[in-house]
C-alpha cells in the first residue's frame, strides 16, 4: 500500500539505510537542541538543514501532507494564543519596545513580540520535518529493534511494531463494518448532528473492538506458541549494525548540538537579541 | 517403538466448566506417523491439541488426571515455551497468526525469541522458505499474500525451529478447495521428506484424505470413539453417528446399497477397487429419478455487463452478466480474491461500477443510496462479531427498524415475529454475549430479515462450522427460502454447500464470469474447477470409474436423492 499516511515506505537513500538507533538518537538530539535554543541564527541554520535532509529522504508530500497541515494549524493557534496571553513577552525578553501599531490596553504590537513569535515558529519548523522523516524512513521492526538496543524492554518495541502490523487489517475491518451498518440504515453522512454522528460511530466502534479482540486473542496465542517472552533478550531479524555513516551522523549530531548550545548561551541567555546596542 | 505422544487414562476439565472436556483418553501416536483427528465442534478435539502443545493448562487453565507424555516431556510441567521446541503448532487463522511485518520476519520470529544470531537467522529462514516455496515472498507484507501463501508462511515459521511434531489445527478452515488440496500436499511432502510426526485436527475429512494418513482418531463427546486406518473407518458407521461428513463417494456407495469393504481401499476414490460395486452403482443411477426441471420465474436481480476496477486499467471485474430469479437459492463461487466480495459490494452499493447496470425487479438501482438498497437487499457478513453493535438481542434485531423511525409497537411486533422465525424467541431478552457462534449468526440474519428484504446476500455463511452446525444453518436458510420465498445469494467456496443447497452456481475467476450452471455440472467440469480453484467432486470420479458417462447427471441425481433423504429425515427416500 503505497502512499499511506505516515507509514514507513521502502526507498533507497542513505537516510533509509541508517540504523534506527542513529535516526532515533539524531531525532532526539535535534529536538532537544531545537527546544532549548531561541537563538535565531542557530534556528535558521537548523531549519535549512532539516529542509535539506527532508529533501534527501525523498519523502513525498502525500505521505506527510495531512499531518503537516495539522501541525501548521496548531502552530497558528499557538502563535495567536501567545499574543493573547502575553502580548509584551518580546519586550520582556529583549528589553526594548518598538511599537508598530498602537492597540488598546497592553495589546500594542511591537517588533520585539513579532520577532519572539517568529522564533517560536522557527522552532516548530525545525523539528517537524525531522519528526515526520523519522517516521516515514524507519522500518517499524527496525525501530522496535532500535528501542530495544537503547535499553527499552523489547515488549514495548514489539507492541509498537505489532500495532503497525494490524493497522491495515483494522482499517479494512472498519470499512466493512461501516458498509454493513450503512446498509442497515445507519447514515454516516454529514446530515446528522455531531452528537448523532458520534452515537452512530459507536455502532461501528463496538463491532470493531469485538472483532479486534478476537484478533488479539489469536495473535497472543500465536506469539506465545512461538516463544515470545521466553528470554530477557531477543535478537532481531531486521536489526542493523551501525555503519560508518551511522557513526558520522551521530558525531555530527553531537557536535552540532554542543556548538549550537555554546553559541546560544555564549551571551548568557537562550535568546539572540538583535535589538540591543 | 515407544510412542512420541502418549495419553494414558487422561481426563481434563477446564476451570470454568463443571464437566470434563476430555474423558479417559488413551491414545498413542508413534514417531513418524501421520494421524488425523476428527470430531464435531465441542467434541474436545481442539482441547486435545492444546494439551499436546501446552496451551492447556497454561493459557487455558484446568485440572487433569491420568498422564500425558510428549517426546518424553510432560506439557503440564514443561510449559508452552518448552513444548514449542518439540511441537510446532500451525493455527487455523492464517491471517491472525501472522505476526511479523514481512514474511521473513514472521518466519524468523521463533528464532528471534531464541536469541539466534542474525547471520544464522538469514540462512535458516532462506532454507526453510525454499522448503515451503515462499523464497520469492520474503519481503512481502501480510496484506500482499493470499490465504494459501500465509499458511505456507505459518508452516515455515514452525519448521524453522526443527520440531519433531507438527500439529495442524484445522489447516483447511480458511482455504478454497484447490488451495486446501495443495496445503494437504505440502503437509504430506514435509511429512515424508523431514520424517516428522504429523497430527492434523480437521473436520473436512474428504479433503485431508487427498493424501494418505496412517490413522484417523475420532473424538466424540470428549472420548476416543474410534482409532483406525482410513480404510477401516470408512466402512463403519462411526462418522455418521458422530456427525462428521464422510466422503461423498462413500455416501453414494452406501445409497447404492453397497457394503464397502476395507480390503478395497476406500480411502482414495482414484485407487479404490470398484469392481465389486460398479454394477450396483449403475443400477442405482438408472433407478433414481433425476431432479425435476426448474420452472423459470420472474427475475429478482439482474446484473448487466458490469465492469469495476479500483485502479483504472486494472479490472477487478469485467463483463459480468447474470440473472437471479425470484425465490432462487444460488452460490457465487471462486477462489479468494477473484472478485466475489467486490460483486456483493457493487450490488449493495458500497462501491459504484465503472460500467454496466444492476436491476432489481427490472428497475435500475444506480440512483439508490446504500440505505435504500439495504431495505430490499440484505447483507449478512461472514463474522457475526463484525455486525453486532448492541449488547441485547432485541435491540440488535430492532436496530434497522428503529433508525428508520418505525413506530415502537410495530418494531416490537416485527422483531418478535422475526425472532420466532429464527428460533431465537426464547432468548429475546438475553445479552448477545451469552450466545454461541451459530446463534450469533442467526441474530445477524434476524437483524437483516426484520427489514423484509427481497434478496439476502450471505458472505461465507458456514465458514469454520462443523457438519452439524453447517446443516443447522443451511436448513434454516433453506426454510427461509422455501417458506418465505426469500431469494438467497451465497458467496462461498464450500463445494458441499453449493452442491447440496443451491440450484445454480455463478463461477467467477480472475474477474470474469466463467460459468453459470448447475453446481453438479460446474463441479464435474475439470476446466472450470481448475480456473476457479475449485475441486472436482469425488462423485465425478465415482461415476466415471463405474462407467457412467453422464457424471454431472449422476451428481445431480445423488444430490436430489440426498435432499429427499434429508427432508424425510429417514435413511431411504422414495425412489
Amino acid at each position: 500500500m503505497a502512499g499511506r499516511l505516515l507509514t514507513y515506505e521502502e526507498k533507497d537513500t542513505w537516510i533509509h539505510r541508517l540504523s534506527g538507533v542513529t535516526k532515533l538518537a539524531f531525532f532526539l538530539l535535534w529536538s532537544f537542541t531545537g527546544m532549548l535554543t531561541y537563538d535565531t541564527r542557530v534556528l535558521l541554520v537548523m531549519l535549512a538543514l532539516s529542509l535539506v535532509i527532508f529533501y534527501m529522504s525523498k519523502t513525498e508530500w502525500k505521505q506527510v501532507g495531512m499531518v503537516f497541515k495539522f501541525i501548521l494549524l496548531f502552530l497558528c493557534l499557538n502563535l495567536v494564543a501567545v499574543y493573547i496571553f502575553s502580548p509584551q513577552q518580546g519586550t520582556l525578553i529583549y528589553g526594548t519596545s518598538t511599537v508598530l501599531v498602537n492597540l488598546p490596553g497592553r495589546y500594542d504590537l511591537t517588533v520585539e513580540q513579532l520577532f519572539y513569535e517568529f522564533n517560536i515558529m522557527l522552532k516548530y519548523l525545525t523539528v517537524t520535518p525531522v519528526v515526520l522523516m523519522f517516521i516515514v524512513t524507519t522500518n517499524p521492526s527496525e525501530f522496535a529493534a532500535s528501542l530495544n538496543r537503547i535499553g527499552i524492554s523489547y515488549n514495548v518495541g514489539y507492541a509498537v511494531a505489532i500495532a503497525l502490523r494490524y493497522v491495515p487489517d483494522v482499517q479494512s475491518d472498519f470499512t466493512k463494518i461501516k458498509h454493513a451498518q450503512e446498509a442497515r440504515g445507519i447514515e454516516m453522512s454529514g446530515k446528522a448532528s455531531v452528537w448523532e454522528r458520534l452515537k452512530k460511530m459507536s455502532m461501528i466502534i463496538f463491532p470493531l473492538i469485538f472483532s479486534s479482540m478476537d484478533r488479539i486473542d489469536v495473535v497472543s496465542n500465536a506469539m506465545e506458541l512461538r516463544g515470545f517472552g521466553k528470554h530477557k533478550k531477543r535478537t532481531w531479524y531486521k536489526g542493523r549494525k551501525l555503519t560508518k555513516t551511522d557513526y558520522m551522523t551521530l558525531a555530527f549530531a553531537a557536535v552540532f548540538m554542543i556548538a549550537s548550545l555554546w553559541i546560544t548561551f555564549a551571551d548568557g541567555n537562550r535568546f539572540y537579541n538583535p535589538f540591543s546596542r | 517403538m515407544t510412542p512420541i505422544i502418549e495419553f494414558k487414562n487422561y481426563t481434563f476439565k477446564y476451570r470454568s466448566q463443571t464437566e470434563p472436556t476430555l474423558r479417559d483418553i488413551d491414545l498413542s501416536i508413534y514417531p513418524g506417523e501421520k494421524v488425523l483427528i476428527v470430531g464435531p465442534s465441542g467434541s474436545g478435539k481442539s482441547t486435545l491439541a492444546h494439551c499436546i502443545n501446552g496451551m492447556v493448562p497454561f493459557s487455558f487453565p484446568g485440572e487433569h488426571t491420568g498422564s500425558l507424555s510428549v517426546n518424553g516431556l510432560d506439557p503440564a510441567k514443561t510449559g508452552i515455551f518448552g513444548m514449542s521446541k518439540t511441537v510446532g503448532t500451525v493455527l487455523q487463522d492464517t491471517d491472525g497468526q501472522f505476526i511479523g511485518l514481512t514474511v521473513a520476519e514472521d518466519v524468523a520470529f521463533a528464532l528471534e525469541n531464541d536469541c539466534v544470531p542474525q547471520e544464522k537467522m538469514f540462512s535458516l529462514v532462506q532454507e526453510v522458505a525454499q522448503t515451503v516455496d515462499i523464497g520469492k515472498l520474503l519481503d512481502h507484507a501480510p496484506t500482499e499474500l493470499s490465504g494459501g501463501q500465509k499458511q505456507r508462511v505459518s508452516m515455515a515459521g514452525v519448521l524453522v525451529d526443527d520440531v519433531d511434531i507438527l500439529l495442524f489445527d484445522e489447516p483447511l478452515a480458511n482455504l478454497d478447495p484447490a488451495t486446501g488440496k495443495r496445503a494437504i500436499d505440502l503437509i504430506d511432502r514435509i511429512h515424508r521428506e523431514q520424517k516428522k510426526t504429523v497430527v492434523i485436527i480437521e473436520h473436512r475429512l474428504e479433503d485431508v484424505l487427498y493424501r494418505d494418513v496412517d490413522r484417523i482418531v475420532v473424538i466424540g463427546d470428549g472420548r476416543v470413539v474410534a482409532d483406525r486406518t482410513p480404510d477401516e473407518l470408512l466402512c463403519s458407521d462411526v462418522l455418521e453417528r458422530e456427525g462428521i461428513r464422510e466422503p461423498l463417494y462413500v455416501t453414494a456407495l452406501k445409497h447404492a446399497g453397497c457394503r464397502v469393504q476395507a480390503g478395497d481401499h476406500p480411502a482414495h476414490i482414484e485407487t479404490m477397487r470398484l469392481e465389486p460395486y460398479a454394477g450396483k452403482v449403475r443400477e442405482w443411477y438408472q433407478k433414481v429419478s433425476p431432479p425435476p426441471a426448474r420452472e423459470e420465474k420472474d427475475t429478482a436481480l439482474e446484473v448487466l455487463d458490469l465492469d469495476f476496477s479500483y485502479i483504472s486499467g486494472n479490472p477487478v471485474l469485467s463483463n459480468i452478466d447474470f440473472k437471479i430469479h425470484k425465490g432462487e437459492m444460488l452460490a457465487i463461487v471462486g477462489k479468494n480474491g477473484a472478485g466475489k466480495s467486490t460483486l456483493s459490494n457493487l450490488i449493495c452499493g458500497f462501491i459504484n461500477p465503472d460500467r454496466g447496470k444492476i436491476l432489481l425487479n427490472d428497475e435500475d438501482i444506480a440512483s439508490k443510496s446504500i440505505k435504500e438498497r439495504g431495505e430490499v437487499i440484505g447483507l449478512v457478513m461472514q463474522n457475526p462479531n463484525q455486525m453486532i453493535s448492541k449488547p441485547m438481542i432485541f435491540d440488535e434485531v430492532a436496530l434497522g427498524l428503529v433508525v428508520r423511525g418505525v413506530p415502537e409497537e410495530e418494531v416490537k411486533e416485527r422483531v418478535y415475529e422475526t425472532l420466532k422465525i429464527c428460533g431465537l424467541y426464547p432468548f429475546r431478552n438475553w445479552p448477545v454475549s451469552a450466545l454461541s457462534f451459530g446463534q450469533k449468526k442467526r441474530v445477524t440474519i434476524a437483524s437483516i430479515l426484520v427489514m423484509n428484504p427481497q434478496v439476502l446476500i450471505l458472505d461465507e455463511p458456514t465458514a469454520g462450522q462443523d457438519y452439524r452446525h453447517y446443516t443447522e444453518i443451511m436448513e434454516f436458510l433453506k426454510e427461509l427460502n422455501e417458506k418465505y420465498g426469500i431469494t438467497i445469494l451465497m458467496i462461498t467456496h464450500d463445494m458441499h454447500l453449493m452442491l447440496e443447497y443451491t440450484d445454480r452456481a455463478i463461477v467467477i475467476a480472475d474477474g470474469q464470469l466463467v460459468a453459470d450452471d448447475t453446481p453438479a455440472s460446474v463441479l464435474t467440469d475439470e476446466r472450470i474447477a481448475k480456473k476457479a480453484y475449485l475441486k472436482k467432486t469425488s462423485l465425478y470420479d465415482l461415476a466415471v470409474r463405474c462407467g457412467i458417462p453422464d457424471a454431472s447427471g449422476f451428481a445431480e441425481r445423488f444430490i436430489h436423492y440426498e435432499r429427499q433423504v434429508r427432508s424425510h429425515g429417514g435413511q431411504t427416500a422414495d425412489l
